[in-house]
């Protein structure tokens, strides 16, 4: 990303958790993904998993390029648009690195686990040490290569740590399934039986859930 | 002014039903013909046929000069050997609509009457009042007469899109993918309001006669081409207008006759739109102009499902790409989102993109290399769900 316009979505050659995500889905399974980006997802589990998997993406561009490339992608806003789907419409709803980006989070996450039987969302940590050090020394709001744009210009409203994850789900009567902390590059991180070691040395967190 | 095309012109290739169509009013018509007009080669199992749907005042010939204005197709960049709609790999059918004027039955084919046995003199305004639904079932006649039970694509803009989402709603099983383009699910008052002012223009006309010109053998060119002129700046926008005339002048016509040219010297969109206005009525029919603004008028599909557009498509199978241009006011990128939405609740897998252009809604019709690309990239895609193969 050169450009600093103010923008709501991630930018998408950072999301190498595709191949963690697709991992959680099972074969043939009906698959909505939400902030799809060019639809690298959707092409991914259409190909190698016969999955039906559709899409909705905020960033018109990304929305053309996904359609022109032959894959099912409407415009759309997942904090206004998610409505429109009916219950249990889909086997699994993917929020991939979108999550701390929605206006209102705990609100998608129910939207997610009503039109889908499962939801699969993956977000930057925020509890990475790095992060936490960034904060620590120098006292200003960090900025690395996921969290990439001063605090007035990022999208990403709304960070949280793998630990405010577990958390939500737990208010919310979610059941985690799955989950797994994982490094930028995708690598699946070691801490997968601590999670507090995980909310210290994962980059991002990738979480199977269902409604309880 | 020249007489347009007269009834039964054999010059239209098309085909005659002789076993009645009962239209939506109550009336039966005992024959009807559809003209059409075909391209690419239907395949061996017959899975590749696309289904062309034109506009208000589009006709069959979209990919070739038109026989009467000798202009290319109207969607010749669409629909054509390598196009988005590649005619090498489909087979395309583009029927005339029923009312249309351009070979298929309309107001100017020989009035019909209540026996089946018809007379030498046109239908005029006495033809009977018809609707999208009415043209779709006509179409499907067609279709099943070139013996296809299931179409791979259907597609049109404005008119057109309202013909596709009535096809896909009365025939889910025989549409696999369906493009509505720049259209609306029912015809908003606005642009009722629109059409109501183009059909006073005609009625306005003396020469109109109530519809029966054929009597003086004159044609309401006046009000039919003041009606185009009406038409034509809806299907602009505002920046178009700026950017292609903005407020330059010109000398008026020495040798026009036309009272309005008393100022000497014209705006330049002046002059553009009286050319539309005059080559318009050389191949349209005032009459039929009437019979379709009022079918469109009439279109409203959630109104023929209890209110409810999502009842119209629930468990269709059919994939959607609703495409829709941002300068369109005539029909607005937030009515394709609605179609869409409708689309969502009822489960079905849509794509739908909005294109930025200055080009008003007339955009579907022009140059626009993103939403070719997108035509083509959507219908490589359904070939290949659909088992056509991919070719890229």
């Amino acid at each position: 990303m050169t450009t600093l316009d103010p923008v709501r979505f991630l930018a998408k050659n950072l999301r190498v958790d595709l191949a963690l995500i697709a991992g959680m889905i099972a074969p043939g399974a009906r698959v909505f993904d939400i902030g799809c980006g060019d639809g690298t997802l959707i092409d991914h589990l259409f190909q190698t998993k016969n999955c039906d998997a559709r899409g909705i993406e905020i960033d018109m561009d990304e929305v053309t390029r996904a359609v022109a490339h032959g894959l099912p992608v409407m415009h759309g806003d997942a904090d206004t648009d998610l409505a429109y789907y009916p219950d249990n419409a889909f086997d699994y709803v993917v929020l991939s690195r979108a999550l701390q980006a929605v206006e209102r989070p705990r609100a998608v996450l129910q939207q997610m686990l009503r039109i889908g039987t499962r939801a699969v969302v993956s977000f930057p940590n925020f509890g990475h040490w790095l992060v936490r050090w960034q904060l620590l020394s120098t006292g200003r709001m960090p900025m690395n290569a996921t969290w990439d744009r001063p605090w007035h210009e990022t999208p990403n409203i709304h960070p949280c740590t793998i630990r405010d994850f577990f958390v939500l789900c737990e208010e919310e009567g979610y059941v985690v399934e799955r989950w797994l902390a994982a490094d930028d590059g995708g690598r699946r991180a070691p801490w997968r039986r601590f999670s507090r070691l995980a909310n210290l040395f994962g980059e991002q967190g990738v979480f199977l859930l269902r409604r309880r | 002014m020249d007489q347009p095309a007269t009834c039964a012109d054999p010059a239209h290739s098309h085909v005659t039903f002789d076993d009645g169509i009962m239209l939506e009013c109550g009336t039966t018509l005992r024959h009807h013909t559809v003209a059409f007009r075909t391209y690419g080669a239907l395949n061996a199992d017959r899975s590749n046929a696309v289904l062309v749907c034109h506009a208000l005042t589009g006709d069959q010939y979209v990919a070739e000069n038109h026989p009467i204005t000798g202009k290319p197709g109207w969607w010749g960049t669409v629909v054509g050997p390598g196009r988005p709609v590649d005619t090498d790999r489909f087979f395309v059918i583009c029927p005339n609509v029923l009312g249309g004027c351009m070979g298929s039955t309309g107001p100017l084919s020989r009035r019909e009457l209540p026996d089946g046995t018809t007379i030498d003199e046109p239908w005029g305004t006495d033809f009977p009042p018809i609707t999208i639904r009415d043209m779709v079932r006509a179409q499907k006649r067609l279709i099943e007469h070139l013996g296809i039970e299931r179409l791979f694509a259907v597609l049109g803009g404005s008119m057109g899109g309202m013909q596709v989402l009535q096809w896909a709603a009365a025939y889910p099983d025989a549409v696999f993918a369906a493009l509505p383009i720049a259209t609306a699910s029912y015809h908003s008052a606005q642009n009722i309001a629109f059409h109501e002012v183009g059909r006073q223009a005609i009625f306005a006309d003396p020469d109109w006669l109530n519809g029966q010109y054929w009597r003086s053998g004159r044609i309401p060119a006046r009000g039919l081409a003041v009606a185009r002129m009406c038409a034509h700046i809806t299907y602009l926008s505002e920046e178009a207008l700026t950017r292609k005339f903005g407020r330059r002048l010109q000398n008026a016509p020495k040798d026009s006759t036309e009272a309005i040219n008393l100022f000497g010297e014209m705006f330049e969109v002046e002059s553009y739109l009286r050319h539309q206005g005059s080559t318009f009525v050389q191949r349209f029919d005032a009459n039929s102009y009437l019979t379709i603004t009022r079918a469109m008028d009439y279109f409203d599909l959630a109104a023929d499902c209890g209110g409810d557009l999502t009842t119209a498509f629930k468990g269709t199978r059919t994939r959607f790409l609703l495409a829709s241009f941002t300068s369109d006011w005539l029909f607005p990128t937030s009515q394709s989102r609605s179609v869409a939405r409708a689309l969502n609740r009822a489960g079905a897998n849509v794509s739908f993109v909005e294109f930025p252009t200055d080009k008003g809604h007339d955009a579907f019709l022009l140059d626009e290399p993103d939403f070719h690309r997108t035509l083509a990239g959507f219908l490589r895609g359904c070939a290949a769900h659909a088992g056509l193969g991919v070719v890229e």
